[in-house]
């Protein structure tokens, strides 16, 4: 026998047991992707710019405090478009005690100024900028994890695309409706006074402060399913956010049988500022707002002191507990929008296997039958090498984690179409040298031989293609294009490496050989 | 032994005339199916939403009609889906959510009692922005590709092959669309994914072509013959490999086609038409192309040369 069959034996009996190995047990060694498992597929939008304005929003808010407490007057201090602060003093005496202030802002610098009316903007830095949107997605992910981990999907992925958006898939989830709404929602808690100057009818006719905001309470019938919206005139400053929130709990409500309300624990901090604002306002009504949605605004009898309240708002007990993991998990930073979304139900996923089976054993196996009806035992060779192939393949993909899905099906099924190229390419080549009157053995080498650059070449620029493919593609393409790939890298090692070994075993090995079977 | 061909030698380069007729023929073909037709894409491109339902009984496409206009979306577009009660319902984008459009058409389809009992299966949205930036993906990633194999074939062989080569898939690429567009197909992302792979195809077939050509250059055999002999042989010596690798994959096609079912559908019948085309085009666009411009560059030398030689 030739030197180093032994190792190339042992090489690729090697291969062969690393890849069973990674398929053992097959049921849990492949993801399935989506569209084969059913489940959810959703890529958010974050408004990362709503973020930035917040952001410059709340500094506007802290500097207008930090001016008057130093005794500067102030006409306006207001945000301007995304990352402009606009301060307007009520003289130009205080210029220079105003823009000591000012500069406390680091991640600020002073744009405009006018010194003579008193006037100056404040832009917020570039680099702030960008950590801000950065910020934004990153804590979207965060917290959209969170809530996704404790409403209880396994396997589910949340990365961050591009930019400004986050990508989810949730295998295997029986209420998608439920899901969506769970993630999409801002969860924005807001404790507000109602302004009791102003009546509702006041506001909508235009009669409403600048201090004062319309929120609507929306209550959906239960029977009608009719939306009824209560109209009340709030203030807009905001006492209290659910960031200081510890606890929240489901609660069956007590004041209306068989709807559920959530009750919820401030941090010591939130406990005291509770404390202090129940105290103060004593008499007058406490808005909980929720995504800018009211939804109760009940008589402050006495000072809270513990920092537990309720949100009640006739929920099923499903929204109930959805509303405290929200509130538990945190707000989003910015709101989020669904920019792309696909939902596949569990039956046609099944389908979509039994059929996508049905089609690559079909096609694998006319291939098979194929190559042994023309090339008799040569064509054995390759098909062997061709169930290596498949093996090989599908052990890759457990290895990388990657996704099977129905394209990817596909896409196997072509592979074993290309794969047995490789081996025709070869066969037909030793049939011409052997036709020259070559004996079996130099035929089999120069067929090797000779097919081999042609075999790299064909590869390559399909694998070219293939990782095009892959970069460019989304979803289900890049299932695509991953199993093309692999399969056509696992094709060089099967179709050319592993075929000749076997020629070599079976022919080359024995002192005559008088005839081959192509 | 069974042979498809001994030893064939076919006069392939030398009918290449003909064959650029037929070429431009179904090129144009192509082209004025896709301007006249033109191309139907999926909700991947454009965006919308897509519901996938699946009733007891098979439904009329007049009752789902009649339930979806309870929610004014009785223009959308509804279509059988495989089985005979499996529907495809397109919605074009509008200002309401994809959440609430699905709960939507349950209820609407839920209140018209003809359509029974029914299960929606699969929902999916492209928002406007998704999908503006999958046409532009799309393009890129037909460019690229084009692009890289022009880079490999320049490389290892010579800039003509690599030219001529772009050119036949090029070909194949338009007749493949305008067979999307003729069939009423709709172009989605798994239909690009099978215009790739048929690029690829192509690029294979036509690489082996030129491959043999190179290695047979300076052999004995081929002395004394002319560039287009040179071709043809080299087209006819690697004429059963090509036979037998088209109808294999052509054979895994047809299995996805036929079998694969609804979804996997137009995919398969891109490649289905890819696998001729793309066997044709190796012969009679890239490697008559390649002919013709050696030629070319080869006579305008031999002029040169008369010219110096006559001054």
């Amino acid at each position: 026998m030739p030197r180093r069959i032994w190792f190339r034996l042992g090489l690729v009996a090697l291969v062969l047991a690393v890849s069973l190995w990674y398929l053992y047990p097959p049921q849990k060694s492949i993801n399935l992707g989506l569209d084969l498992q059913g489940g959810i597929h959703l890529v958010l939008g974050v408004d990362v710019d709503k973020y930035v304005a917040s952001q410059t929003e709340r500094a506007a808010e802290d500097l207008k405090n930090g001016l008057e407490r130093k005794g500067v007057g102030v006409k306006r201090v207001a945000r301007d478009g995304l990352s402009t602060i606009v301060v307007e003093l009520a003289s130009a005496t205080n210029w220079n005690d105003a823009l000591t202030v000012a500069a406390e802002f680091g991640t600020f610098e002073v744009g405009q100024r006018d010194d003579k009316a008193g006037r100056f903007t404040l832009v917020m830095r570039q680099r702030q900028v960008a950590q801000l949107r950065d910020d934004a997605v990153r804590q979207g992910v965060e917290t959209i994890r969170n809530r996704i981990d404790q409403f209880g999907v396994a396997e589910a992925t949340i990365t961050r695309q591009g930019d400004d958006r986050i990508l989810i898939q949730l295998p295997g989830v029986q209420d998608p409706e439920r899901a969506k709404a769970l993630i999409g929602k801002t969860a924005l808690l807001e404790f507000k006074l109602l302004d009791e100057q102003t009546t509702p009818e006041q506001a909508q006719a235009g009669r409403l402060p600048e201090t004062s905001e319309l929120l609507y309470q929306r209550r959906v019938d239960k029977e009608t399913k009719a939306e009824r919206k209560q109209p009340y005139v709030v203030q807009k400053r905001t006492l209290l956010t659910g960031a200081e929130l510890t606890r929240a709990e489901v609660q069956a409500d007590p004041n209306s049988p068989g709807n559920w309300q959530v009750a919820i624990e401030f941090t010591a901090t939130g406990a005291r500022i509770f404390g202090d604002v129940t105290e103060q306002n004593v008499g007058r009504h406490l808005a909980i707002i929720l995504d800018g949605n009211l939804y109760s605004a009940p008589r402050i009898n006495e000072r809270i002191p513990g920092g537990r309240a309720v949100i009640t708002g006739q929920f099923t007990v499903d929204e109930a507990r959805d509303l405290a993991i929200v509130l538990r998990a945190g707000a989003l930073p910015a709101p989020v929008s669904i920019l792309e979304e696909r939902t596949v139900g569990p039956s046609l996923g099944a389908d979509s296997i039994r059929q996508g089976m049905i089609a690559i054993i079909g096609s694998a196996a006319a291939v098979f039958v194929f190559m042994l009806l023309y090339y008799r035992i040569s064509g054995a060779i390759a098909d062997v090498a061709l169930a290596l192939n498949l093996i090989i393949l599908l052990a890759c993909m457990a290895a990388f984690g990657a996704t099977l899905t129905l394209p990817g099906i596909a896409g196997i099924a072509l592979t074993i179409g290309m794969a047995v190229d490789t081996n025709i390419l070869i066969f037909e080549r030793i049939r011409e040298e052997l036709r020259v009157g070559k004996t079996v053995r130099s035929a089999i080498e120069a067929g090797f031989a000779r097919a081999l650059r042609t075999v790299i070449d064909t590869h390559l620029t399909v694998m070219v293609t293939a990782a095009i493919l892959y970069n460019f593609g989304t979803g289900p393409v890049k299932g695509f294009a991953v199993s093309l790939f692999v399969g056509l890298a696992a094709s060089l090692f099967t179709a050319y490496f592993f075929t000749r070994l076997l020629f070599d075993v079976i022919y080359v090995g024995r002192r005559k050989v008088q005839s081959i079977s192509i | 032994m069974i042979e498809l061909f001994r030893n064939p030698n076919y006069n392939f380069i030398g009918n290449r005339k003909w064959a650029y007729i037929v070429s431009l023929a179904i090129t144009l073909i192509g082209l004025g199916s896709l301007a006249v037709r033109g191309l139907n894409y999926d909700i991947d491109f454009t965006g919308g939403t897509l519901i996938q339902v699946r009733f007891e009984q098979p439904p009329t496409v007049a009752n789902i009609r009649a339930g979806l206009s309870r929610i004014k979306l009785g223009e959308s577009i509804i279509q059988q889906f495989g089985d005979p009660r499996e529907f495809i319902i397109r919605v074009p984008l509008t200002s309401v959510t994809s959440q609430e459009l699905g709960k939507q058409v349950e209820a609407a389809l839920g209140q018209e009692a003809p359509l029974g009992k029914f299960e929606i299966r699969r929902v999916e949205f492209v928002g406007p922005q998704v999908g503006k930036e999958l046409q532009w993906q799309a393009v890129q990633a037909v460019l690229f590709g084009l692009i890289g194999i022009l880079l490999y074939i320049a490389w290892r062989f010579d800039l003509k092959g690599g030219v001529a080569a772009v050119i036949a898939v090029f070909h194949d690429v338009i007749v493949c669309l305008g067979a999307i567009a003729f069939t009423g197909r709709e172009f989605s992302l798994p239909v690009l994914a099978a215009l790739l792979t048929i690029i690829g195809y192509s690029v294979n077939d036509t690489i082996v072509a030129y491959d043999r050509l190179r290695e047979n250059r300076g052999k004995f055999s081929q002395k004394g013959k002319s560039f287009a002999e040179q071709m043809n042989d080299a087209v006819n010596q690697t004429l059963s490999r090509t036979i037998l690798t088209a109808l294999t994959t052509f054979l895994s096609a047809a299995i996805l086609l036929f079998f694969g079912g609804k979804t996997l559908e137009d995919f398969a019948f891109v490649l289905f038409i890819g696998v001729i085309t793309g066997t044709y085009s190796t012969t009679y666009v890239a490697a008559a192309l390649v002919v013709d411009w050696t030629q070319y560059v080869e006579g305008r030398l031999r002029r040169r040369k008369k010219a110096v030689a006559k001054a």
